[in-house]
């Protein structure tokens, strides 16, 4: 019915509407490259102040074997910690909505360690901690809390005659959990996994940064940090851009299943028809 | 004014109180007997304790005065529809999912409960609306969906708190009349709670008018009209005296607090 009502011409405006939205961010992408390209053959600026994009492209593709290998190394400590952040963050606010004593008690600690700052605690992990577990470590605690805190708020945001209604029903608390408290919470769920599975690669990358300096490990935050120290400038930014390619992959990937899982119901998912 | 019923009791009240926490009396002394099969209407301004009423027999609340007792037999196994003021329904699933949850609830598999949705689906007509998910629906269609998951347990008390209150007159007229279809070819007793006179008096065989703070029963009437309610009898002279009692009623009831 309503694809009848949506005409070939509607059609039209929104592939149009729809190019916009892709062609706009790549033009202002060509734009910046070419300015930056001016910008270093205009002053001649030295490859190990500012590369230009040539070399710097030339470079992600020399380096590639080092390269990737680092980035998978990254990759898997912030799919690790991301999964863990996902397992513990919806696990303890499950926990906290069934007793309320365990959330007073725990919910304080949970904030303390979202608010001190990774890098700070980096450190202190690593001495303690076996590398890769401290790395790992630092993924998880700054992808854990906005899981934790979305989730909880989900939780606590279910219609109060739904619960009622489930009451009435004679519903048990495994069902009121399982078919109303976390399909209710999903939205926030999701909401908490996009914001966590940009922040552990952050985590990643800080733990990895602090440990190279410590002389050891081999992902990419650390082939920054090694490429830092011998000036090796292109490589520094092939690897940047290599974990902005790798963020904005783990965002869209994200998004895109939050998008699948609430395209039938959510607001946020279903469009506004105008 | 009283009227006299032969309906047997399926639910007395007696003298029931519930004070809220703060401090709020919402009802006090209430008395009421719902009777086996009858339309009866809980008709009264707003914070007058009827929705507390409603959902004290529905055991969502739980009296702090007095005490609610059952028939004999229908004690064992109350079954008890409820109809919110708002439609209630879950957003992320089907119509089918929304009318199967009672039954989903009880343990029973989808296979064994499809044929009582399809058949509650398809008393409220919304058959052909299955698959739908709720946002794609009207509001007038939401509470039907709502009706039907009260109905889909077979329940043989309905209990429905302001059901039609958010909606445009032209669909509550529909409700009303599908309402009053149901019922009589279902036999239900329905516990109606309104602050519409025309409403109950268009629904009703027999009316609960309410005092506001503390909720108490002020008065009741019989409606002895025509079983046969249709379009006709809502531009009746019969009907339209029928709400001027009702309304003087209700203004007594007001009065009074």
């Amino acid at each position: 019915m309503t694809d009848e009502i949506h005409a070939s011409g509607a059609n039209q405006a929104e592939q149009h509407e729809r190019l916009r939205r892709i062609l706009l961010p790549v033009a202002v992408l060509v734009l910046g490259v070419v300015l930056w390209d001016l910008v270093v053959r205009i002053n001649a600026i030295p490859p190990f102040v500012l590369p230009g994009p040539g070399l710097v492209f030339g470079t992600l593709i020399a380096d590639w074997g080092i390269l990737w290998a680092s980035l998978l190394v990254t990759l898997e400590t912030t799919v690790a910690g991301f999964l863990l952040a996902v397992a513990g963050g919806i696990g303890l606010a499950v926990l906290f909505n069934q007793s309320r004593a365990l959330e007073h008690a725990l919910y304080p600690y949970a904030v303390i360690l979202q608010v001190t700052p990774v890098v700070a605690i980096a450190p202190l992990l690593l001495i303690y901690l076996p590398q890769q577990a401290a790395v790992l470590a630092c993924a998880w605690i700054v992808a854990f809390f906005p899981v934790l805190a979305n989730t909880t708020l989900g939780l606590n945001s279910v219609d109060h005659n739904l619960v009622a209604l489930f009451e009435l029903y004679g519903a048990k608390r495994r069902q009121v959990l399982w078919y109303l408290k976390l399909p209710a919470a999903l939205p926030q769920i999701l909401g908490g996994l996009r914001i966590a599975g940009g922040l552990s690669l952050i985590g990643a990358v800080v733990a990895e940064i602090a440990a190279g300096s410590a002389g050891a490990g081999s992902g990419l935050a650390y082939r920054i940090a090694e490429s830092g120290y011998r000036l090796n400038i292109p490589r520094m930014f092939a690897a940047l851009i290599l974990l902005s390619v790798a963020g904005i992959i783990i965002y869209f990937a994200l998004a895109l299943m939050s998008h699948l899982m609430l395209r039938h119901w959510h607001e946020s998912a279903v469009r506004r028809e105008v | 004014m009283t009227a006299t019923f032969a309906g047997t009791p399926l639910v007395i009240i007696h003298s029931v109180g519930k004070t809220f926490a703060n401090g709020v009396v919402a009802l006090d002394n209430l008395d009421l007997d719902v009777r086996e099969g009858e339309f009866l209407s809980l008709l009264g301004p707003s914070g007058c304790g009827k929705s507390t009423a409603l959902r004290i027999i529905a055991g969502l609340s739980e009296p702090t005065a007095g005490r609610v007792e059952w028939r004999a037999g229908a004690g064992a196994r109350r079954q008890i529809g409820f109809v919110f003021q708002e439609p209630t329904l879950m957003p992320w699933a089907t119509v089918s999912d929304n009318v199967r949850l009672p039954l989903k609830l009880r343990g029973e598999s989808g296979a064994d409960s499809a044929p009582r949705v399809q058949e509650a689906l398809d008393r409220v007509g919304l058959a052909a609306f299955a698959g739908a998910y709720p946002r794609e629906l009207s509001g007038g269609m939401k509470m039907r969906v709502s009706i039907a998951r009260a109905l889909v347990t077979q329940p043989t008390l309905l209990l429905m708190d302001e059901p039609f209150a958010a909606l445009d007159e032209i669909t509550r007229f529909r409700l009303n009349d599908d309402l009053l279809a149901l019922w009589r070819a279902l036999g239900k007793t329905i516990v109606f709670v309104t602050h519409s006179v025309f409403e109950s008096v268009f629904l009703s065989s027999r009316i609960v008018v309410m005092t506001r703070r503390p909720g108490r029963v002020f008065t009741e009437l019989a409606v002895d009209a025509p079983h046969l309610r249709d379009a006709r009898f809502r531009t009746s002279a019969e009907y339209a005296a029928l709400c001027r009692m009702a309304s003087e009623a209700l203004a007594g009831a007001m009065g009074d607090a």
